[in-house]
């Protein structure tokens, strides 16, 4: 017998890790800019640090968003294939994110159009990705994803004979670009493989990773290392106002390819990259 | 770092007095304005209509806040990025605008227009929008309000923290 889970229960979830998310910083996220702020000598530098800190107190304390671009809701749902969803599943998503951003004084983001723009008036629609797996549990992650760091991101498609020295100059050529749009310090998400939609699809993953973890590979977790390295030379610091911390980690995720490509996206996080999980 | 306090409206000497670098407590009001607000106010002047406010001294601060919870006149209401504005950003000073705050760099012609019309850009901390709505003491729509979040609000802001990112030299912070 499959176990049954109700729409209702997804909408009230959805709703909760919305409002939770975007209140919220997460421990590993806070713990890495308390380590910044203590290797940073720069006065701006140090200044914006203890700023980005008190804001994250703040807003829990106040019960107000940590940033107004609360996002445009991004919601990552694993479902167990001995799970039955009764009824919409999308619309109870999409009402989820309605109520969670009315309930927790988050901004309306949202256009219905790329083109005419009009505003939606309640965050719908989110962006969602399905999965599967074995098991009777459903997970749900909302991730509300500002567009300061989302307009900052690139994805190009290499060529094998480029090799991990042209994803790395790509990757850290692509921070530095960005500058200081994408309120640093950043969390970058690098996405490696598969075809164009799929490494950006790894990018946008690979930034619920916690910070400071390793990467399982060694290779990887060597390519990390020194691409984390060569981020927080580049000057940018906190806010951009110059230092040492330009990014608190960088997270790969890599699938296999086609013999002739290597597609490499850059999905850039945030200081606060927000990010809920609840498992129903 | 020893802040400069500067309040709105602000004199042409007093914005002649801040250099690139300087940490600025900024009070008094400021008018928000972002993408779809800026499209509008070069619609009406472009239509030979006036702006919804008088520019001539003003301060623009780019930011989309969030609505008010109870007992609060806003919600966060951090920089959004400039760079968006910069289209827009020369024709508003040669109406009058002089101060900017946002966050990022700057086009070449809004620097430009900064050294012509002695105006200055401050840059405030991004990501910070929870702390902000605490510097907030009054809030107003005063044009746009179908806009939602891109309405133009009349702030009244005490001690706003920011840097000079471009001074009225044109001589940028890094």
């Amino acid at each position: 017998m499959p176990r049954t889970i109700k729409t209702a229960q997804i909408t009230k979830t959805v709703a909760k890790l919305c409002a939770e998310a975007n209140r919220s910083v997460g421990d590993d996220i806070y713990a890495a800019l308390c380590d910044a702020r203590r290797g940073e000598t720069a006065p701006a530098a140090m200044m914006a640090l203890d700023m980005i800190l008190e804001n994250s107190k703040a807003a829990g304390c106040e019960k107000l968003p940590i940033c107004q671009d609360t996002g445009m809701a991004v919601v990552f749902v694993t479902i167990g294939f001995e799970v039955h969803v009764e009824g919409d599943i999308n619309e109870a998503i999409n009402e989820g994110v309605r109520q969670g951003y009315k309930n927790g004084y988050c901004r309306n983001s949202i256009v219905s159009d790329p083109i005419r723009r009009v505003n939606t008036g309640d965050n719908t629609p989110a962006v969602i990705y399905y999965d599967f797996k074995p098991g009777d549990k459903v997970s749900i992650t909302v991730m509300p994803k500002g567009f300061g760091s989302e307009n900052m991101s690139a994805v190009r498609m290499l060529i094998p004979s480029d090799g991990i020295k042209g994803a790395e100059d790509f990757i850290v050529e692509t921070v530095r670009a960005a500058g200081s749009d994408p309120c640093p310090p950043v969390i970058v998400g690098v996405g490696i493989g598969g075809t164009m939609e799929k490494a950006a699809l790894l990018a946008k993953q690979a930034l619920l990773r916690e910070v400071g973890s390793v990467h399982a590979d060694m290779f990887w977790a060597n390519a990390e290392r020194r691409l984390l390295a060569r981020l927080n030379e580049l000057g940018i610091g906190p806010s951009g106002f110059g230092g040492r911390t330009t990014a608190l980690g960088v997270h790969i995720m890599t699938y296999p390819t086609h013999i002739a490509g290597l597609p490499v996206a850059v999905n850039i996080g945030c200081h606060a990259t927000r990010h809920k999980t609840a498992v129903l | 770092m020893q802040p400069v306090n500067v309040t709105t409206p602000i004199s042409d000497a007093a914005i002649e007095n801040l250099r690139a670098g300087d940490y600025v407590l900024m009070s008094g009001a400021v008018y928000t304005g972002r993408d779809a607000a800026h499209k509008r106010m070069i619609e009406l002047l472009d239509s030979g209509k006036k702006l919804p406010f008088d520019p001539r001294g003003c301060a623009i601060y780019y930011t989309g806040p969030c609505p008010a919870p109870p007992g609060r006149v806003i919600g966060s209401a951090g920089p959004t990025t400039s760079r968006r504005m910069d289209a827009y950003a020369p024709r508003l000073m040669q109406e009058g605008l002089r101060v900017m705050i946002g966050k990022g760099a700057r086009s070449e012609a809004v620097i430009r227009a900064i050294r012509q019309y002695k105006g200055v850009y401050l840059s405030a901390v991004g990501g910070t929008g929870a702390l902000s709505a605490l510097c907030i003491e009054q809030a107003e729509v005063i044009a746009f309000e179908d806009l939602g979040p891109e309405a133009i609000y009349k702030l009244t802001i005490r001690d706003l923290p920011m840097i000079v990112a471009i001074d009225c030299k044109g001589k940028e912070w890094s």
